[in-house]
């Protein structure tokens, strides 16, 4: 199968369940949500290294936030509720509250609950003062600019970790440019966040090393450098290849981020669209490439 | 007076045909109480059962359809007609379901509810939705005192729930609340949230004398003008409280005219009252 020229490859990727949450972060101006959303989704690429992946979901206009003022979403992506318990913890009171103007809100309804500025109040040291508005509680914490206001629980749910697909391009520019080109049409879709840095991965990861210490190594297969070192992956005149890893909500919406970011990453300088994957023995999911692009 | 504008506070929904209707048979100076006018117990009764709930006359018992006349069966939706200023303890601990006083309305309307909504298209008496558990009672008209307020004795009064008054309300408003909302668009009396809990009362008119006498916790917000504040009340500083915004903003989606210069502005707040444990609040808007 050929788009624009470019060989989207017979395979698929593999992905795997995790739990989401969902925060609403706002802020007297767009800068300062902005500034807070890109500061709780730092070093959130890969949950093995960093305890999460996350990232910014979307801008909210005012008139659509709970307080009224600008607000950027994030996705936060872990394992399980006890990973996110400690991730929330650490990336709202470590980066959002210490942010100006600050606000937090929950953005994802859901039975399962994590108390989160049920926790943090104390930092108030017994000057917090909790509201109940419609069923839900606030925690107004004392802060020396004001006050920081925090949704005591946040809702979690099981979601999916580990979309991606592979740009392989002629040159370290063209890949670039495709990259950036999908990453920008998939940030259009909601209910996914792409957690590398501009949402492009540099440098894949396979399973095994030959070191015994390390867990990971560099994806070889698909490094031009070594390419006649090792068992390689590519094709001729391939020189250079990004990958874009998708985290989302639910099936649908990374099935959707794919589609619309390999359509867009077809363009000339590409030679193949391929994909991640472990030989369907490790994941709980797996998005098949051709099927992805075919539809819609 | 008047910073928020209430234009058709709530829509008007269509009365279903499968409402109960109540119609009072004749005015009278005769109090009554009406504590099975309530949509829990009409929801699975026949019209001959429902007229048959016992209502208190003065000090004498007696049933429902000899002073109603009722129509309909089997809902939890009540429509109630008539001079019903004499009638106390309508909605007392309903949960469920929707009571519509199309007119005045005595005492204790909607005392210890937990769910459901009453509206009031006239005035309510005193202490109208006393120890409120849940639920929502709109008040078109002007309430009497200790709305929202503990019963003499108890320690506790309205834990969760929203209680909105379109007029004016007067003494002890929300005293002694433990949670939930109080909205006044009109005036309040003295001793507004005295010794409260928790929870929050919100005044649009004038915030009467001695408003959070011996308040712990919760908070009074005063969008015009107010008597002095007690001494008892520190200020504290010149602020905008994001919670606020919040709370604001949800009353405008319940259909209230909120300006943005309440939702966008200043606040100036006082701590108090320092003779309880001090931790209440009350916040005053700042035009200046």
């Amino acid at each position: 199968m050929y788009i624009n020229g470019v060989e989207i490859e017979d395979t698929f990727a593999e992905a795997f369940k995790m739990r989401a949450a969902r925060l609403i972060i706002t802020a007297a101006n767009e800068k300062w949500a902005l500034t807070a959303a890109q500061v709780a989704t730092g070093f959130a690429t890969s949950v093995i290294a960093c305890g999460a992946e996350a990232g910014i979901e979307g801008a909210i206009p005012a008139n659509e936030t709970p307080d009224g003022r600008p607000g950027v979403s994030i996705l936060v992506f872990t394992m399980g509720p006890k990973g996110m318990e400690d991730q929330l913890m650490r990336r709202v009171g470590q980066c959002i509250m210490t942010c100006p103007t600050t606000a937090c809100f929950n953005g994802l309804e859901s039975e399962e609950k994590l108390k989160i500025g049920g926790s943090l109040r104390y930092f108030g040291d017994g000057f917090q003062i909790s509201k109940l508005i419609e069923g839900r509680r606030f925690w107004r914490i004392p802060v020396m600019e004001g006050e920081f206001l925090v949704e005591e629980s946040f809702g979690i749910k099981k979601a999916i970790g580990g979309g991606n697909f592979l740009i392989l391009g002629e040159s370290p520019q063209s890949t670039l440019e495709a990259a950036e080109q999908a990453v920008e049409a998939m940030r259009e879709v909601r209910g996914v966040v792409m957690p590398f840095p501009g949402g492009i991965v540099r440098s894949g990861s396979k399973t095994t090393s030959q070191y015994k210490f390390l867990r990971a190594s560099t994806n070889t297969a698909y490094c031009p450098t070594i390419r006649r070192q090792t068992e390689s992956a590519l094709p001729e005149g391939v020189n250079s290849v990004l990958e874009i890893v998708i985290d989302g909500l639910n099936e649908w919406a990374i099935r959707e981020a794919m589609r619309v970011g390999i359509r867009a990453a077809c363009r000339p300088g590409v030679v193949r669209i391929s994909a991640g994957n472990y030989g369907g023995t490790l994941g709980q999911y797996q998005f098949h490439l051709r099927e992805i692009v075919g539809a819609g | 007076m008047g910073c928020i504008s209430c234009a058709g506070l709530m829509k008007e929904e269509e009365l279903t045909e499968s409402a109960v209707t109540l119609r009072l048979r004749e005015p009278t100076t005769i109090p009554i109480e009406a504590d099975s006018i309530c949509p829990d117990n009409f929801a699975n009764r026949s019209r001959g059962e429902i007229e048959d709930l016992p209502v208190f006359y003065g000090r004498r018992k007696m049933k429902l359809g000899e002073l109603f006349e009722v129509e309909g069966e089997k809902s939890d939706t009540i429509i109630l007609q008539g001079d019903l200023r004499q009638v106390k303890k309508i909605g007392q601990r309903m949960t469920r379901g929707r009571i519509t006083v199309q007119g005045d309305v005595g005492m204790h309307l909607g005392a210890y509810m937990g769910g459901g909504e009453i509206v009031v298209e006239g005035n309510a008496g005193d202490w109208a939705g006393a120890h409120m558990q849940g639920g929502r009672i709109w008040i078109r008209g002007n309430a009497g005192h200790l709305l929202g307020a503990a019963y003499r004795g108890e320690k506790r009064g309205v834990n969760r729930g929203v209680i909105v008054v379109e007029g004016n309300a007067g003494r002890e408003v929300g005293a002694q609340m433990r949670r939930g909302l109080i909205v006044v668009l009109g005036d309040v009396g003295e001793f507004a949230g005295a010794k409260m809990i928790a929870g929050t009362i919100l005044v649009s008119g004038r915030l009467g004398a001695r408003a959070g006498a011996g308040m712990k916790r919760g908070t009074i917000v005063a969008l015009a003008e107010h008597d002095e504040l007690l001494p008892t009340f520190r200020y504290e500083c010149r602020y905008q409280p994001v919670f606020l915004r919040y709370y604001l903003l949800r009353l405008r989606e319940w259909g209230m005219t909120v300006g943005d210069e309440y939702v966008n502005g200043f606040y100036r707040r006082y701590h108090g009252d320092v003779t309880a444990l001090g931790k209440g609040e009350i916040l005053i808007y700042d035009q200046h």
